[in-house]
């Protein structure tokens, strides 16, 4: 790999070695070296079921039996003073149905910031939270009136709250219009530069590659490539992301027929 | 980028319980209630309903009245927190509300207390209303002090609250956290000594109903009917009651787990 920079200013967002994640009989991931650098906005790309969301799981510290070395800024996946420190978006949306916007998104604060003494910036959060996300109309709209996309978007609003450091967003963009989608990728790019935050996005829509600093593709369980996309274009010869993955695919069936066999 | 953060607060160790993220979750189960009037109207009303059929059933013999109407009062909380309870913990675990929760630095006191606080406000007012009635308007025959009725309501409230939360560990859908309602509560009902006294069963079945929180439920019920002032056993069956509220609560602690499969 690449990417291992020099210790403490330059640490990681996240480090992960040897990284394996065994659910019931199956590895869902086997053995991955991969690290996500601060303050970029870091893609995870591969086909439905390549065991992205388990690897945002592991790093959020909600996947039983992970092992290998896993940091997250700095402390071990998991750790509890990580948890006032990442925001993790689930694909499902998680959210009250029978609360409105606003009301989600007060209790949740509640939680990450208790207490009177921060009543008015919590106050200050949510309402920016919702601006960000573009639900300013409809705050006292009951969760469960409103529609998919906008319900995703009450589910990012939640992990935007407490400016975390890390965020990991499993599949943000699915189903919602591509006006906002592009305004969601720039509120990444946004948080990203002016918070300094570091996000990790997943995605099995490829175009969506093109809009990230770094790209981790992944397939089956295991990491095709670490890179920037530029970079994987140029070293694969492609004009796309897309094709460039569709080349690293072939590559590794050709080149790892009998890996692939082995259960 | 600095570790300075604002004043988050650190995360609780286990155990520790922290007020303002207790009242937070009781304050939003409340709101969540709120939006759904016909069920607090169903939680409220039925209990009463069924208070008054009974009593116009047993009309030709008060005393039958007296004593199922008291073991109603302590039953009904019981049942109707066990199934609020069990469903809404349900909803949190398949929502991946409960998930997200658990990412953050929620402890799992804070969630359950917040829960055990919500409801058990709620099973005052049901508890009131059920034993304002009965007490007030259908003539039930009460010795001791109705504050002391309350108290025992809402410890077996907190008892269906507990057993709730536990079982919903094991649903894997609302049809089957409904179907755990016979399933757990059924056998209590019929060994509690409702129907007969826990003396005239079969002693296999005493001896059941000796180890069952349902029936110290019933018995403090029956003591605060028969007697003036506290008894040492009314005493013993609210301490067991109030036990067997925490210990399962622990228990149902336990099946809140922060990473799963």
């Amino acid at each position: 790999m690449m990417n291992y920079s020099s210790r403490p200013p330059e640490e990681p967002a996240v480090r992960a070695q040897d990284l394996t994640v065994v659910r019931g009989p199956r590895t869902v991931l086997r053995g991955l070296d991969f690290t996500v650098p601060r303050g970029q906005v870091t893609g995870l790309l591969g086909p439905s079921g390549c065991g992205k969301s388990t690897l945002m799981r592991a790093v959020v510290g909600t996947q039983a039996k992970v092992t290998g070395t896993l940091d997250v800024l700095g402390s071990p996946a998991g750790h509890p003073t990580l948890r006032t420190r990442i925001g993790y978006v689930t694909q499902a949306p998680s959210i009250y149905d029978d609360l409105s916007v606003r009301q989600n998104l007060d209790y949740f604060a509640a939680i990450a910031d208790p207490g009177r003494a921060a009543a008015d910036r919590r106050h200050e959060n949510v309402t920016r939270a919702i601006a960000d996300v573009d639900l300013t109309t409809h705050t006292d709209v009951l969760a469960g009136n409103l529609s998919g996309g906008q319900r995703s978007r009450v589910s990012l609003a939640v992990a935007l709250l407490g400016t975390p450091e890390l965020l990991v967003l499993d599949e943000p963009t699915v189903g919602l219009d591509p006006v906002l989608r592009r305004d969601l990728w720039q509120l990444f790019h946004a948080i990203a530069a002016e918070r300094g935050a570091t996000l990790l996005i997943s995605s099995h829509v490829m175009d969506e590659a093109e809009r990230c600093h770094r790209l981790l593709l992944m397939r089956a369980g295991e990491i095709l490539a670490d890179d920037t996309p530029d970079a994987l274009r140029t070293r694969t010869g492609s004009e796309t992301v897309e094709d460039a993955f569709l080349h690293l695919v072939d590559e590794a069936t050709a080149a790892g027929g009998t890996k692939e066999t082995t259960r | 980028m600095s570790t300075t953060h604002p004043a988050t607060s650190a995360p609780a160790p286990p155990g520790a319980l922290n007020l303002s993220r207790t009242t937070a979750t009781a304050a939003r189960v409340l709101r969540q209630l709120r939006h759904d009037p016909r069920t607090i109207a169903l939680m409220l009303l039925v209990p009463c309903v069924m208070l008054v059929l009974l009593r116009y059933v047993f009309d030709g013999s008060a005393r039958v009245f007296d004593n199922i109407g008291a073991s109603l009062l302590g039953i009904f909380p019981l049942i109707t927190m066990f199934l609020v309870t069990s469903i809404a913990t349900l909803r949190e675990r398949t929502s991946g509300t409960l998930e997200r929760l658990l990412a953050m630095p929620l402890g799992k006191g804070d969630l359950i207390a917040g829960y055990a606080l919500a409801f058990g406000t709620l099973a005052i007012v049901q508890s009131a209303l059920a034993t304002g009635l009965a007490v007030w308007f259908l003539g039930l025959d009460v010795i001791g002090s109705p504050w002391l009725l309350l108290l025992v309501a809402l410890l077996d409230a907190l008892l269906g609250t507990a057993l709730g939360l536990f079982v919903s560990a094991f649903a894997a859908s609302e049809f089957q956290a409904v179907q755990f309602m016979p399933a757990v509560i059924f056998p209590q009902l019929l060994l509690c000594g409702l129907f007969t006294a826990r003396e005239n069963m079969h002693p296999v079945l005493e001896a059941i109903s000796d180890v069952l929180p349902m029936s110290y439920a019933v018995d403090g019920m029956n003591e605060v009917m028969r007697h003036t002032d506290m008894t040492t056993a009314f005493v013993r069956d609210v301490g067991i009651v109030a036990g067997c509220a925490v210990l399962v609560l622990a228990l149902g602690a336990a099946t809140l787990k922060r990473r799963t499969v």
